[in-house]
């Protein structure tokens, strides 16, 4: 299973990587991507758009099953990455590369209730019982 | 606990992500659906369809029984091998299931029906059975397995694999089966693909499965044929109908025959029945995924996707759905995904055939 440990996560699969800048990358787990399979579409949130911790705000694709990606925390979209609207299956394979958007934080001590790689692996053993 | 298949071991040798598909055990992909489906249409890819249930029906009475049964005309079938499409309804019309019949002799039809109906279909047969024809034997063949193989090059890959198979089936034309033991082989499928169905008895079926693979037919999930029987059109029970609709409403009129003088259950109800919304084919324009349960909005009135997904070959979400009968090809429509109205196209469906777009 591929966690790195330099990121942090959520129960909901999305890893957040913290910024030189204060903004904070996301992406979906290389769990989430394999639970979903080929991906066929992403839905990017808008950049500006203010977001609540747990409010929905992009969706992915997969030809399975349309699943929603949520803030980790409060913030402001400040970037979304075209390339992965554009060809979803980065996702696939490289899910830690093909990140989908930025957020400028509210709170950057945020971050700080978020998952580390050994409590999200702790979700992901406990979801396979 | 699910049930499994002969091939369940098998299936994770090579690497299937298992699910829960109506109480079996099942392969959903081997590592990537879209490969799988891309596999069948330019090669050929092998399916395990054993959680579908062959039924025997034998007996002096077994075609006017199914004269009776079955929605289409199984006088249609006159020589030894033919197969036919036709649906099971109950008296009011609603769609029981969904089925392939094969006449082999005057006293021999088989009959083959879907994994999450099959109880429930050979419960109805039997009751059917102690009304008109109790001499009658229907036998479930579960110690059979089924395996498809779907593709342009797939009954060549069947021929090497198995070479006495070739002469007994090299003539055979689509929706013809010959008996070849311990296979009993249909050119039939359910991808748009040329194929094979193949009924063999499960305990040889791990055998034949691996001769396949070691000439280079693949294994494909249960995703893959979902993404090729939407693609070739094909309805699925449970989804593109079931009992509370009949086959006029679910792009199956041309299974049911009301002209011959022939009664059979359900006749009543469709003879009479006003038909205002059949199915079509939905591409979808803007960008998205069709999904079934999808509303639908159209000038002619509303109405619903029953199956929706992405379409490999096309490389666009496609659909079909249960719409206004009034509605012209071509028509541009609205669907609800989430908080957006996406548009699509109203189509004629089969959207692709052996390999090849048809939209």
């Amino acid at each position: 299973m591929t966690i790195p440990n330099d990121l942090k996560y959520t129960k909901s699969h999305e890893w957040v990587r913290a910024e030189a800048d204060g903004t904070v990358t996301i992406g979906i787990t290389h769990h989430a991507q394999e639970l979903l399979g080929d991906m066929v579409y992403v839905e990017s949130p808008q950049v500006g758009r203010k977001v609540a911790a747990s409010e929905e705000c992009a969706v992915v694709e997969s030809v399975k099953a349309a699943s929603d990606v949520y803030a980790p925390i409060a913030g402001e979209v400040v970037a979304v990455n075209e390339a992965v609207a554009d060809k979803p299956e980065m996702i696939n394979q490289d899910a830690y590369g093909a990140w989908m958007f930025r957020l400028k934080p509210d709170n950057a001590s945020d971050l700080n209730g978020l998952l580390d790689a050994a409590g999200y692996k702790a979700v992901v053993d406990s979801e396979a019982h | 606990m699910l049930k499994q298949t002969a091939l369940n071991a098998a299936h994770r040798a090579m690497g299937a992500k298992m699910v829960d598909f109506s109480g079996w055990d099942m392969p959903l992909h081997y590592g990537s659906q879209i490969e799988e489906h891309h596999q069948v249409r330019r090669d050929a890819g092998m399916f395990d369809v054993s959680h579908m249930l062959a039924i025997d029906i034998e007996g002096a009475l077994a075609r006017e029984f199914l004269r009776r049964l079955l929605a289409n005309n199984v006088d249609r079938l006159q020589i030894p091998g033919k197969a036919m499409y036709s649906c099971l309804l109950n008296e009011q019309g609603g769609v029981l299931d969904d089925l392939i019949v094969y006449y082999l002799r005057e006293d021999w039809f088989r009959i083959v029906v879907n994994a999450a109906t099959c109880d429930k279909d050979l419960a109805w047969m039997q009751a059917r059975r102690d009304e008109s024809a109790s001499s009658l034997t229907l036998t479930p063949r579960r110690e059979m397995a089924i395996i498809a193989v779907q593709g342009p090059h797939a009954r060549e890959k069947v021929w090497q694999a198995v070479p006495e198979m070739r002469g007994v089936t090299e003539l055979l034309k689509p929706f013809q089966a010959a008996d070849c033991a311990p296979y009993f082989v249909g050119r039939t499928g359910y991808t748009g693909e040329d194929g094979f169905e193949i009924i063999l008895p499960a305990n040889q079926a791990e055998q034949f499965w691996q001769a396949l693979s070691s000439v280079g037919v693949k294994p494909i999930g249960l995703g893959a044929r979902d993404t090729l029987r939407l693609e070739a059109g094909m309805n699925l029970y449970g989804q593109d109908m079931d009992e509370t609709v009949t086959p006029l409403e679910s792009g199956l009129a041309w299974t049911v025959d009301l002209i011959a003088d022939r009664y059979f259950i359900g006749k009543t109800v469709l003879k009479e029945q006003v038909v205002t919304r059949d199915l079509f084919g939905l591409v979808l324009i803007d960008k998205g995924v069709l999904r079934s349960h999808q509303q639908v909005r159209t000038t002619f009135g509303d109405g619903e996707i029953t199956s929706g997904s992405f379409a490999p070959t096309l490389d666009k979400s496609i659909a079909l759905a249960r719409l206004p009968k009034t509605i012209p090809l071509g028509e541009l429509v609205q669907v609800e995904v989430r908080d957006k109205l996406l548009s699509a196209k109203v189509v004629k469906y089969p959207f692709v055939r052996n390999g090849k777009s048809l939209i």
